[in-house]
Formats: C-alpha cells, structure tokens, sequence
C-alpha cells in the first residue's frame, strides 16, 4: 500500500470518527444530561424526552453507531483493497 | 414442584452445562490458554463479551440501584454502554492489529519500555482484583439465599466451578462456557420482565410498558413521581445529583469500560481486524438487550414495592416480606407502633429498610410469579457471576505468567512452562478471590464502582495516545500513567476511606464525587502526557511505524507472541 493511500484511508477514518462520536456525545451528554429538564417539558407517550434518552434513546444509538461504523469501515476497507 | 427443588434442577443443568463446555474445550497452548487460539467468530466473541461484561453488578444491582436513584440511575445505564462506541472507534481494531496477548504486552512494547509493562501489569492486577472480589460475594449471596446453604459454602463452590473451566479451558474454555452463560443469564432476565410488564400495562415489550398507562389509565411514570412525591422522595423522573457530577460520573464509567483490560482481551480473540469491529457491535447489541429492560423494571419493582408495603398492616404482608426479613435485607422496625409500615424519605419516621441488591432477586416474588421463574433468575445471576469472574481471572494469571515471568523475569520459559504457570496462577488467583469473597474488606462495594475510575485514569489515555498519536514517548505515557492513577487513588482514598484527613460531600473539589473523579484524573493524564512528551525525545523509529501499521487493518494476522 502506497504512503500517500495510508495517509488518506486515516483521515477518511478520523472523519468518521469525529462524526460518528459527535452523535455519541449528543445523545448522552446532551440530551441525557445538559439539556434534560428542557427536553423533559416535551413528552411521548408516560416517558419524558430527556429521561428517555437517559435511560433508553442514547443506548439505542450507541448500539446503531457501531454498526454504522462497521459498514463504514467494511467500504473503506474495499476501497482501498485491505480487507483481506 | 416447590421453589427448591426448581432451583437445585436449574442451577444443577447450568453447572453441568458449563463443566461440559470446559471439558470440550482444554487449552493445550499458551496461545489457546491466552486468546482461545486467535479464531472466535465475531459473533460468538460478542456473546462472550457481554457475559464478561454484565456482571454480578449488571444482573442484580443495577436495576435496584436505578429503582432507588430513579434518574440519577442513567449515570450506569449510559456509562456502562457508551463505553463499547469508544471500545469500537478507538480501540478494539487497532489493539486486534496490534495483535498480543495482553494489554500490559501493547502498552510495554508501544512504549518500548519494562517501566511502562510494570505500571500497566500493576493497573491491571489493581483493577481486576478488586473487581473479582466483588463477583465472588455475589455469588455467595445468591447461594444463601436460594439454596439455603451458608454464605461461605456458597463462595467454595462457586470457586471450584471457576476453578475447573478457568484452570483447565484457559481463554478457550471461558469463551465457549460464557456463550452459554449469556443465554442462560439473558433468559433469566427477560422472562420475569415481560411476565411483570404485561401484568402491569398489558405490553409484552417491557421497554415500551414501563412508558404505558397501568389499569386505572395514569402513566406508570407519572404514577411514581407522585407516589414519590407523597413520601417526601425526589421525583423518580428527576433525581437528586448535581449535572456536573452526573457528566464527570458517566464520562468516568465511559472512559473506564473503554480501559478495563478483561473486556479489551476478548477482542484478541477473533481472526481479524473487521471482525474484532464486528464482535464490538455485537456485544452492544446483546448488552443493549439487558440494559434497556432494567430502568423497565427499575420502574416496575418500585411501584409493586411501594404499592404492596406502604401503609399496611405488617402482619397482612405477603411471604416474601418475611422471607427477606430472615436475610436481614429488609428490617422493618415500627417506631410509632401502629403495625403498619410507614415508608418515606424521612429517615426519623421512616421504618422499612430495603437493600438495594434484592430488588431484582426479589422482583418475581413481589410480582407473584411462578415457582420456576424465580428459580431460572437464581440460575441466571450466578450465570453472570461466574462468567465475569473467570474473564478477571484470566486477566490476572496471564498478568503474572505472560507479563511478569515471560516477559521480564523467565524469557526463555517454554511454551509448556509458561501454559502451567499461567494454570499455576489462576489457581491463586481464584484462591485469593475466594478469600476476600468469605473475608470481604469494606473496601471491595466501594471499590468496585471506583475500579473504573482507576481503569480510566490509567490504561485509557496511555492507549488512546499510543494509537492516535505517534510522537507520544514512553516518558510521557509513563508519567502520565503514574500521575492519573495516583490523584485517583489520593482522590478516593480521601473521600471514601478517610485517609489524608478525609472529608466530607461539602469538600469535594468542584462539587466532584468520588465516583466522577475519574474523569478529572484522565484530564490529567491525558495533559501530562502530552506536555511531558513535547520536552522528551521522539519515540524511536521502529515505534513510529508500529503505530503506522497498527492503524491499516490489512494483515493482522493471528495473535502471536
């Protein structure tokens, strides 16, 4: 694999990964802690939005973000012929 | 058939279940003992990672932490879990590349120093051992009260169990035996969920139900914090903790699951780079299960709970209320002696004491469920015990006879010696846990949930800087390492345990507890590291291109020495 290739496989990598765990951060950290008491005036249903993302919603998204991440990867690593 | 008899045949078939599995699966290598031979599928490996994973703390405790905490409880819930995002972004892959036996083997050679190695394998030994101790009491407790023997006996066969499929099957037998026990402990876990769920709301899926209305059309939520309110508790849907803490706690959890070395080990276990990413998001998935049906019971358990005690006459309570009585988990002491049980925030009226670890244990009794439900939950709590149990146990043979004995003491150790002392000190290592199990130190409850805080102000940053950054040297790694650990350890030792003259909730830097302040020593950590490494030499040449190679997932091949 060329220099130049490994260079830019990284940043593709590091892209996503910057997106992927500014979602991570605002399902948690966001909207499970800053703004929970704003988010819970806001209902669905029995729950109150903040607290659902605290006790349910980040978990779920944690859980889709990794895969999102596999088939990310899985295509970048295609791409660039390293899925050996 | 009556609640014993259920409970000796469930828990009989599991242990049977397991020993069979250990016997199947002998290691007869080191590289068989350490990483199951480097071949687990994904998908098997992120079975095996959530039993190691949710531990006697997932399966008993923390439902009934949530249940009393009601908010502030999501701290665990986020914690626990947003730790696997970092796991699978930022360091299963590259650690599968990287490709050893241990995370004492990555941090010692990334930076190419037996300084490092020692620091790493002393974390590691800290972090584990504490952990274990826990484990071991958990199952004894579970022994105690469901099969009726003592606390004691209980720990000594729970030892023997570890001992055999640990001892004899190495990485290979703990691999196999904790896909089973994921089953087993999912099962248990669910079953008695879904039965309470549609007795409460009439929905089966108990992550929808505790969000529905029960017969008199409230929301069960909404019911609760009025229930809460009127006892003079803060309101379940809001809690009691400052955010600052609540952010510094979660972040510490996130960080430290991310950092403890029996989760990182399992990812060596698979054939490549994409599948230790596959096996990442599996083990998500198969936590997510879990994790998101406990706050669901959480809420259950505590509505049952206060519905059925507060208010009424003590001697019309149900059984179950005796039975725990008899464990000394709940007392009941009737101040005002009007024999009725008054239950509130209040602790100068409040009469009822309730532990928190019996909620889940005590949940499908309270809810009045059938004799082998509450049998299976028997069978499914040891099931995560023991399977987290054996996971730390590995951590800490393959620190001493890898680490310590191949690596620095004994180099030219054959591939047979090192698999008998690697056996050798398992046996010790269970021996030791078993101990503190019987004798547990006051320090091992606090401990525990301080374990993370230990593993993020150590392992995490050291591994993160190695990979994401190539100019970071051993000098920096090193202190950085030292300087973390020490303020957390200065930290806790302080405020849990009185040490350094102590101090009270008033007194904690920034209002920061304990628990939280693992955050603040990564901050640390994290900082040292880089400012030391910007004054110290560059890493040599050939660390520089490890770390390049490290980061293209092509070629990994198996784990080697």
């Amino acid at each position: 694999m060329k220099i130049s290739d490994q260079k830019k496989y990284w940043k593709t990598n590091l892209k996503y990964l910057a997106i992927l765990l500014t979602i991570w951060f605002i399902v948690s950290y966001c909207c499970g802690i800053i703004f929970v008491d704003e988010l819970n005036t806001i209902r669905m249903g029995g729950f109150k939005l903040g607290f659902w993302f605290a006790q349910q919603g980040s978990i779920y998204v944690f859980t889709i973000l990794i895969f999102v991440y596999i088939k990310l990867m899985n295509k970048l690593d295609k791409k660039y012929n390293l899925d050996s | 058939m009556d609640l014993q008899t259920w409970i000796w045949l469930l828990v009989g078939i599991t242990f049977a279940l397991y020993i069979g599995i250990a016997i199947w699966a002998r290691a007869g290598s080191t590289k068989e003992f350490y990483v199951a031979g480097g071949g687990v599928s994904p998908l098997a490996n992120g079975l095996a990672t959530a039993a190691d994973w949710m531990s006697a703390a997932s399966f008993i405790s923390m439902a009934g932490l949530i249940s009393f905490n009601g908010y502030d409880g999501s701290v665990y819930l986020m914690g626990w879990t947003g730790g696997y995002v970092l796991l699978a972004l930022l360091l299963a892959p590259y650690l599968r590349k990287f490709g050893k036996f241990t995370v004492p083997d990555f941090i010692g050679d990334r930076y190419y120093s037996n300084v490092a190695r020692t620091v790493a394998v002393f974390c590691a030994l800290l972090v584990s051992f504490t952990y274990v101790a826990g484990q071991m009491r958990g199952v004894g407790l579970v022994f105690s009260r469901f099969l009726e023997v003592d606390i004691n006996t209980g720990v000594i066969i729970g030892m023997i169990i570890v001992l055999f499929y640990a001892v004899l099957g190495g990485m290979k037998g703990i691999t196999y035996t904790q896909v089973a026990q994921y089953c087993v402990l999912i099962f248990a876990f669910m079953v008695p969920a879904i039965f309470i769920s549609i007795q409460m709301t009439g929905n089966p899926i108990p992550q929808i139900g505790f969000g529905a209305a029960g017969e008199d059309g409230v929301f069960l939520l909404d019911k609760l914090d009025s229930l809460h309110r009127d006892l003079g508790f803060a309101e379940y849907t809001s809690g009691s903790k400052s955010k600052l803490d609540v952010f510094f706690i979660t972040a510490a959890l996130m960080a430290g699951t991310a950092g403890l070395p029996h989760v990182i080990v399992r990812f060596f276990t698979v054939k490549k780079v994409s599948d230790a990413r596959k096996s990442a998001g599996w083990a998500l998935l198969f936590i997510m299960i879990l994790y998101t049906t406990a706050p669901a019971i959480a809420v259950f358990a505590r509505t049952n709970m206060i519905e059925t005690v507060s208010n009424q006459e003590y001697d019309k309570l149900p059984e179950w209320f005796t039975t725990w009585e008899e464990t000394g988990l709940i007392t009941f002491n009737d101040k005002n002696g009007d024999g009725k049980i008054q239950y509130t925030a209040d602790s100068k009226i409040n009469e009822l004491t309730i532990d928190k670890d019996i909620m889940v244990l005590a949940n499908p009794e309270i809810a009045g469920l059938p004799n082998w439900v509450i049998a299976l939950v028997a069978a499914g709590a040891l099931a995560a015990a023991l399977s987290t149990a054996a996971g730390l146990l590995l951590v800490i043979s393959a620190s001493v006879s890898h680490d310590l004995i191949k690596k620095m003491i004994k180099p030219d150790i054959s591939d047979k010696g090192e698999l008998v002392a690697a056996r050798l000190s398992a046996v010790v290592a269970v021996c030791v846990a078993g101990y503190f199990g019987i004798n547990p130190p006051d320090f091992v409850a606090a401990t525990v949930a301080l374990a993370f805080g230990l593993a993020a102000a150590s392992f995490f940053p050291a591994i993160i800087l190695g990979i994401f950054s190539k100019k970071m040297n051993k000098e920096g790694a090193i202190t950085g390492m030292i300087v973390g650990i020490l303020v957390m350890l200065f930290y806790m030792l302080k405020f849990k345990f009185d040490w350094f003259g102590g101090g009270a909730k008033e007194d904690w830097w920034f209002g920061i507890s304990p628990e939280g302040f693992g955050t603040v020593a990564m901050i640390i950590n994290f900082t040292i590291s880089l400012v030391v490494s910007k004054f110290t030499p560059d890493p040599p040449k050939e660390v520089q291109e490890l770390v390049e190679n490290i980061r293209i997932p092509s070629g990994a091949g198996k784990a080697t020495h």
